[in-house]
C-alpha cells in the first residue's frame, strides 16, 4: 500500500498532465522547423509530390540525398560567397557600435552633468525608431557623400565610395544599435560597486584609466550578450544590408530569392535556409546562457 | 575571401581607431582650463554617440517628416496632399485595418502564451524544463527570411494534389477541404496565419522573461495563501500575477513596438498582396516600387504618429525609475 502511494506520489511530482500539454506546445513549435530540415535533403519530384512527413514515417523508401546542397553552392546561387559577404558585415557591425557604446554608457553612469537626463531621456526614445524613418534620408546623404568624394583628385572614376559597400551597412548598423546598447551597459554599469571607482579616483586614477582597466573588465559579460544580440541581428537582417550594401549579395538575399523560385521544388531554399541557420543557431545554443542573462538585463528590440 | 580579410581589419583596425579617437578627444580637452574641461569632459564620452545618433536617426527622421509634405521627388512642397491621397484610397485604410489588428492581437497573444508556457515549465523537472524551453526560445535566433521558408511551406496549397504544406494536410486529415490559406482574407484568415509566424517567433522572448520573474516571486507568498485556503488558480492570479505585472508591461511594450513596426514577415510571407499589408511594408512598395518618396515618407508619419505616445510612456517609466534609485 505505502509503495503504491510513493508511486502516485512520484508520478504526480512527474507532473504528467503539464508535460503532455508542453509536449503538444513544443511539437507545434518544432515541426515546422523540422520540416526545414527534413526537406533540405530530399529530391525536387519528392519535395513538391509528397509532404516532407512521409519521409519521416518510411524513410528507407525515400530517395536522401545532398543535391539542393549542391544546387546552392553551384554558380546559380553562390551561397559561398554569399556567406563570407554576410560574416564581411556581421563581424564588424557586431564590435564597433559595442566599442562605441560603452563609452556612452561610462559616460551616461560616471560622470554627473548638466543634462545628463535629458540626453538619456533622447537615447531611450531613439530605441523605438523605425527603420522606414530614416532610409530615405540616409541614403540620400551616403549619395552626397559620394558626389563629394569624386571631387578627391584620383577617384574621378567613384573607386572610393560608400554607397553600396560594407561599410554603409556598418555605420547604420551601428547607428541602430547605439539606443539600446547605451542602455544595456549603462543599466549594468550603474550596479557595480560605486565605492571602488571612488577609490581609483582618488588614488589619481584618470577616467580613462577607470574606464579601461576597472569598468571594462568588470563590464564583459553584458558586453557579451549584448555582442550575442547584435550578431544574431546583423546576420539575420536582410534590409540594411541590401539596401545599403547591395554590391555584395548576403545570404538572406539569396534565400528570399529561392523562395521566390519554390515552384521548382521547396529543397533549393530549405537547403540555403539551413546554411543560414547554422551559425546563429550555433552562436544561440553555444551561448544561450549568456544571450538569456542579456535578454533579462534589457529590452529587446 | 578579400571581403573576410577587410572584416577582420576593420573588426580589428576599428575598435583600435576608436580608442585613438576617444584618447584625441581626451587629450584635447585636457588643453582647457580646468572650470571648462569640467564641461566638455562627459562630451568626450558621450559627444562621438550623440553625434552618431544625430546624424543618423535624429536628423533623418526630421527630415522624413519634411518628405511627407513634398511631392514624390521632393522637389515642391505640397501641403497635405500625400497624406489625403492615402486617407481616401480604399487600399491604404485596409493597410491601417490590418495595423490595428497586429496590435490587437500580437502583443496580447504573445505575453499570455509565454506565461502560460513560463508557468507550465516551471514545475517540470530541469531537464524537461531546460529542454522544453530551448526548442521554444529557438525560433529566436531564425532569419525572417527562414522563418518565412519554414511557414509558407507549412501553409502551402497544391491545386489538386496531394497537399504537401502541413496545415492542408491536417485540414484533410480532418476530413475537411484544403485552401490556399495565405490567399484567403475571410475574417482576415491569412493576417492571422502572418501573426502565428510573429508569435511563434516571439514567444520565446515573453516566456525567458516571464519565467525569470516566475521564479523572483517569494515561494512564502504562494504557500501563505494556499494555508489560508486558496486553491493553485487563486494563488496563482491573486499572488504571482502581481508580482510579475511589471515584467508583463514590459514585455508587452517591446511587444507592441516591434509590432507596429512590422514589415520583414509580412514583406517575407506575402509582400503585402492579398490585403496583408502593413504600413512597415507599404512604405517599401511607395518608395521603392512607386518611386514616391512623398507618400513613403507620409506612411513613416502615420507610423511615427502610432510610435511616439510608446515613446512617450518608455522615457516616462525612465524618469520613475530614476526617482526610485
Amino acid at each position: 500500500m505505502s509503495s503504491m502511494n510513493t508511486f502516485v506520489a512520484r508520478v504526480r511530482r512527474f507532473r504528467p498532465v503539464s508535460t503532455l500539454v508542453m509536449l503538444l506546445v513544443v511539437a507545434i513549435w518544432a515541426l515546422p522547423t523540422l520540416g526545414l530540415f527534413v526537406t533540405a535533403f530530399r529530391s525536387q519530384i519528392s519535395s513538391v509530390t509528397t509532404g516532407w512527413w512521409t519521409a519521416i514515417f518510411d524513410p528507407m523508401h525515400q530517395e536522401w540525398t545532398t543535391k539542393a546542397f549542391a544546387t546552392v553552392f553551384s554558380s546559380t546561387w553562390n551561397l559561398g560567397p554569399a556567406f563570407f559577404s554576410t560574416v564581411a558585415i556581421s563581424v564588424p557591425a557586431t564590435i564597433l557600435p559595442i566599442t562605441f557604446a560603452a563609452f556612452a554608457a561610462y559616460g551616461f553612469t560616471f560622470l554627473s552633468f548638466k543634462g545628463r537626463e535629458a540626453w538619456f531621456s533622447l537615447i531611450i526614445a531613439l530605441m523605438v525608431v523605425p527603420l522606414q524613418a530614416v532610409i530615405v534620408a540616409i541614403l540620400q546623404t551616403f549619395m552626397a557623400i559620394d558626389k563629394w568624394l569624386l571631387t578627391i583628385p584620383g577617384n574621378e572614376y567613384g573607386d572610393i565610395h560608400l554607397s553600396g559597400e560594407y561599410p554603409a551597412a556598418w555605420i547604420v548598423h551601428s547607428a541602430f544599435a547605439m539606443p539600446l546598447a547605451v542602455y544595456i551597459f549603462r543599466n549594468y554599469m550603474m550596479t557595480l560597486p560605486m565605492a571602488l571607482i571612488e577609490a581609483a579616483r582618488i588614488d589619481g586614477a584618470s577616467h580613462f584609466q577607470i574606464f579601461w582597466r576597472l569598468i571594462i573588465p568588470m563590464s564583459v559579460p553584458a558586453l557579451a550578450s549584448f555582442a550575442i544580440f547584435q550578431f544574431l541581428w546583423v546576420w539575420n537582417d536582410y534590409f540594411i544590408a541590401y539596401l545599403f550594401a547591395g554590391n555584395h549579395t548576403v545570404m538572406t538575399y539569396q534565400i528570399l530569392s529561392m523562395l521566390g523560385q519554390h515552384g521548382e521544388g521547396w529543397q533549393v531554399v530549405m537547403a540555403g535556409s539551413l546554411i543560414s541557420i547554422i551559425v546563429p543557431l550555433t552562436v544561440f545554443f553555444g551561448l544561450q546562457r549568456y544571450f538569456v542573462r542579456g535578454l533579462t538585463a534589457g529590452s529587446v528590440k | 575571401m578579400t571581403d573576410i580579410l577587410f572584416a577582420i581589419m576593420a573588426s580589428i583596425l576599428g575598435p583600435v581607431a576608436t580608442f585613438l579617437f576617444y584618447i584625441l578627444l581626451n587629450f584635447i580637452v585636457n588643453r582647457f582650463p580646468e572650470k571648462i574641461q569640467r564641461v566638455l569632459r562627459p562630451y568626450v564620452f558621450i559627444g562621438p554617440v550623440l553625434l552618431l545618433v544625430g546624424v543618423l536617426l535624429v536628423g533623418p527622421t526630421i527630415q522624413t517628416m519634411t518628405f511627407a509634405f513634398m511631392n514624390e521627388d521632393s522637389s515642391e512642397w505640397v501641403g497635405f496632399k500625400n497624406f489625403i491621397k492615402l486617407f481616401t484610397d480604399p487600399q491604404f485604410l485596409i493597410t491601417v485595418r490590418n495595423n490595428f489588428e497586429w496590435i490587437a492581437v500580437v502583443p496580447a497573444v504573445t505575453v499570455i502564451l509565454g506565461l502560460f508556457i513560463a508557468t507550465l515549465t516551471d514545475k517540470l523537472g530541469p531537464i524537461r524544463e531546460r529542454v522544453f524551453k530551448s526548442i521554444i526560445f529557438m525560433p529566436m535566433a531564425i532569419s525572417f527570411v527562414a522563418a518565412s521558408s519554414i511557414w509558407r511551406l507549412t501553409y502551402s496549397w497544391s491545386a489538386g494534389k496531394t497537399q504537401i504544406g502541413m496545415l492542408n494536410a491536417i485540414v484533410e486529415l480532418f476530413g475537411g477541404k484544403a485552401i490556399p490559406w495565405i490567399q484567403n482574407e475571410d475574417f482576415s484568415i491569412n493576417n492571422l496565419l502572418l501573426m502565428v509566424v510573429v508569435i511563434w517567433a516571439n514567444a520565446g522572448f515573453a516566456m525567458t522573461l516571464l519565467s525569470a520573474a516566475i521564479k523572483a516571486v517569494p515561494e512564502e507568498t504562494v504557500e501563505a495563501a494556499s494555508i489560508d485556503g486558496a486553491n493553485a488558480f487563486q494563488a496563482f492570479f491573486q499572488v504571482v500575477v502581481p508580482q510579475i505585472w511589471g515584467t508583463a508591461v514590459s514585455v508587452f511594450i517591446t511587444v507592441l513596438i516591434s509590432t507596429m513596426k512590422i514589415f520583414d514577415v509580412v514583406w517575407g510571407m506575402t509582400g503585402g498582396d492579398f490585403h496583408t499589408n502593413v504600413l512597415g511594408v507599404d512604405f517599401f512598395r511607395q518608395y521603392f516600387v512607386y518611386n514616391n518618396t512623398g507618400k513613403a515618407s507620409a506612411v513613416v508619419v502615420v507610423l511615427m504618429i502610432a510610435i511616439i505616445p510608446i515613446m512617450i510612456y518608455q522615457v516616462r517609466t525612465y524618469r520613475k525609475q530614476e526617482e526610485l534609485r
